[in-house]
């Protein structure tokens, strides 16, 4: 865990209201794995007064990229960050996603949940791990990522809610059929994650989950992004984000 | 020549007037290698009680204007841990540790301070009778003067260590309570604990808090908790004032009012090294005051402030 101020390379407008970070980050990139997060201030004053979490979705040479979408008042205030800039910067944090060996990886993402996915088919790619991805948006516009999935050698399924781009209709659509031999990657949001849940259990596939909350501290000292487990419950940003599928149960 | 922090409270030597707000740091380990525990004043424990308890529903804080609600409900691992695991690790950094105590009852309080009592990792006790997230103990002890009184007495009875008692801002009146917890034998009052608060959803149209409510913490509170500060330095008991602290100057503002030290919470989630810099600041500006001990600072501005051991 560093606390660093990163310098921003570049920032560029995606559209839909998504955005790429790319930050210079040494020491961060250095010790980061796919699943694992930062924790960001957006404000360099009282307010908005905490800190944001984002996954890192690339890994380059001295460089993590944030891959974001404008959801309120701390996203809109990061996406006015220039080049040149400075972002107060502490991570990485958490738990990882770990590719289990002698199963193909299915990335399942939904909306900006592609982010630390990304990371992990990076991963794959530099172990040959074999890979394949479902990914799900709204609209075609929402969509992000896809440049880095075919230049990563990933096939990839796509689908949306309104039908613009690929199957007309939700993300675990596109996991019908068997899934022997796989394990499962999921982030999104709780309907879908529900799904993967569902479908991993019906054909006895393992799998893992990376979980969004809103934090305070990020390091597991204030026990406030607690989610529900079986057997208790898990902090988001020191058990989490990243879980196994079937260890959490998710609100119905 | 001695370092112009060093100071006291309740008769616990500190090596500065900058403490580890309890709830806001864990037990130290979760923010090591950032903030090196024995850099601070003391480092004041997550509330614990004797056996584990699992906290409130999800979700469990929310952001507000210049501050947060949470409702995190004394989530712990219980006595056993603390002393297996968090006691020996403090104490190998060299920390001051305050341990928060939490109890349901009466003779959970007394227990805990009973087990605490003779371990020498420990400094000091704070009593928690003002946490307004649990629906036994908590503030149930502290929005009464004579609850308050009876469980500080019990308490008293079987510790010879320093006690602290947290208070509540959500009573009608914080110095008739803070006048009994005197009354009773505590050795200092922190102040303030959080302020009731909650929000709303517009989408669900349901409180946000799975406790429906939380406690404001943050920059919103600063105002309010330094007023109490300046009402409880006539009590007569040393102070250890806190709610809000962002900076030095803030700090200088609750020593001030008769604060005899602080304690910084939620600053710390932003700027995880924010209790560092406040030590350093203030460190500068008492070398600019040309004030040879903090000391000089406490109740500086506070006519009413009647100092104490």
């Amino acid at each position: 865990m560093e606390l660093v101020g990163a310098s921003v390379l570049t920032h560029e407008a995606l559209g839909a209201g998504y955005h790429r970070l790319v930050l210079a980050a040494p020491e961060v990139a250095l010790q980061c794995r796919p699943g694992q997060f930062v924790h960001v201030r957006v404000s360099e004053d009282r307010y908005p007064l905490l800190r944001r979490p984002f996954s890192v979705a690339r890994r380059g040479d001295g460089t993590i990229t944030l891959l974001y979408r404008v959801v309120g008042k701390g996203t809109a205030l990061l996406a006015g960050l220039r080049p040149g800039g400075c972002l107060d910067l502490l991570g990485p944090l958490g738990s990882g996603f770990e590719l289990l060996p002698g199963r193909r990886a299915v990335l399942v993402a939904g909306g900006a949940g592609i982010a630390p996915l990304l990371f992990l088919a990076q991963l794959a790619w530099e172990t040959g791990h074999p890979v394949r991805a479902v990914v799900g948006a709204a609209q075609a516009a929402e969509l992000v990522g896809t440049a880095d999935l075919g230049e990563l050698g990933v096939p990839a399924a796509y689908a949306t809610d309104d039908g613009s781009l690929g199957h007309h209709g939700p993300v675990t659509d596109l996991l019908e059929g068997s899934l022997a031999g796989e394990a499962l990657y999921a982030c999104g949001p709780p309907a879908m994650l529900r799904k993967v849940q569902t479908l991993a259990r019906e054909q006895a596939v393992p799998g893992q989950l990376s979980l969004e909350a809103s934090m305070a501290c990020g390091v597991g000292a204030c026990r406030g992004c607690a989610c529900r487990a079986h057997g208790g419950y898990r902090m988001v940003c020191t058990d989490g984000p990243v879980f196994d599928l079937e260890e959490v149960v998710l609100d119905g | 020549m001695a370092s112009r922090l060093a100071t006291s409270l309740a008769g616990i030597p500190l090596r500065n007037p900058v403490l580890a707000a309890s709830g806001t740091f864990g037990y130290g380990r979760e923010y090591a290698g950032l903030v090196p525990p024995a850099c601070l004043g003391a480092v004041i424990t997550k509330g614990t009680s004797l056996e584990p308890w699992p906290g409130n529903p999800p979700p469990r804080t929310v952001e507000t204007v210049a501050g947060m609600l949470n409702a995190i409900g004394l989530e712990n691992p219980g006595l056993a841990h603390l002393v297996e695991e968090d006691l020996p690790w403090l104490q190998s950094q060299g920390a001051t540790v305050i341990v928060n105590v939490v109890g349901r009852c009466v003779d959970e309080y007394v227990e805990m301070a009973a087990a605490l009592d003779r371990r020498r990792e420990v400094a000091g006790l704070e009593l928690n009778i003002s946490c307004p997230n649990v629906d036994k103990g908590g503030m149930a002890f502290g929005s009464h003067p004579e609850t308050a009184y009876a469980l500080v007495r019990a308490v008293r009875r079987r510790t010879r260590l320093p006690l602290l008692v947290k208070l509540s801002p959500n009573v009608t009146d914080i110095v008739r309570v803070a006048e009994r917890v005197r009354d009773a034998g505590a050795d200092g009052l922190s102040a303030i604990n959080t302020l009731v608060g909650m929000a709303i959803d517009l989408d669900s149209r349901r409180p946000v808090l799975g406790n429906v409510t939380g406690g404001l913490s943050g920059p919103a509170i600063k105002p309010v908790a330094l007023a109490a500060v300046w009402r409880l330095a006539a009590v007569g008991l040393p102070v250890l004032g806190m709610g809000g602290i962002w900076d030095w100057r803030d700090a200088a503002e609750f020593l001030m009012a008769g604060a005899a030290a602080v304690a910084v919470g939620t600053a710390t989630f932003a700027r995880p090294r924010a209790m560092l810099e406040i030590v350093a600041g203030l460190e500068e500006y008492l070398e600019c005051r040309g004030l040879k001990n903090v000391s000089e600072l406490v109740g500086e501005a506070n006519p009413t402030f009647r100092a104490s051991g």
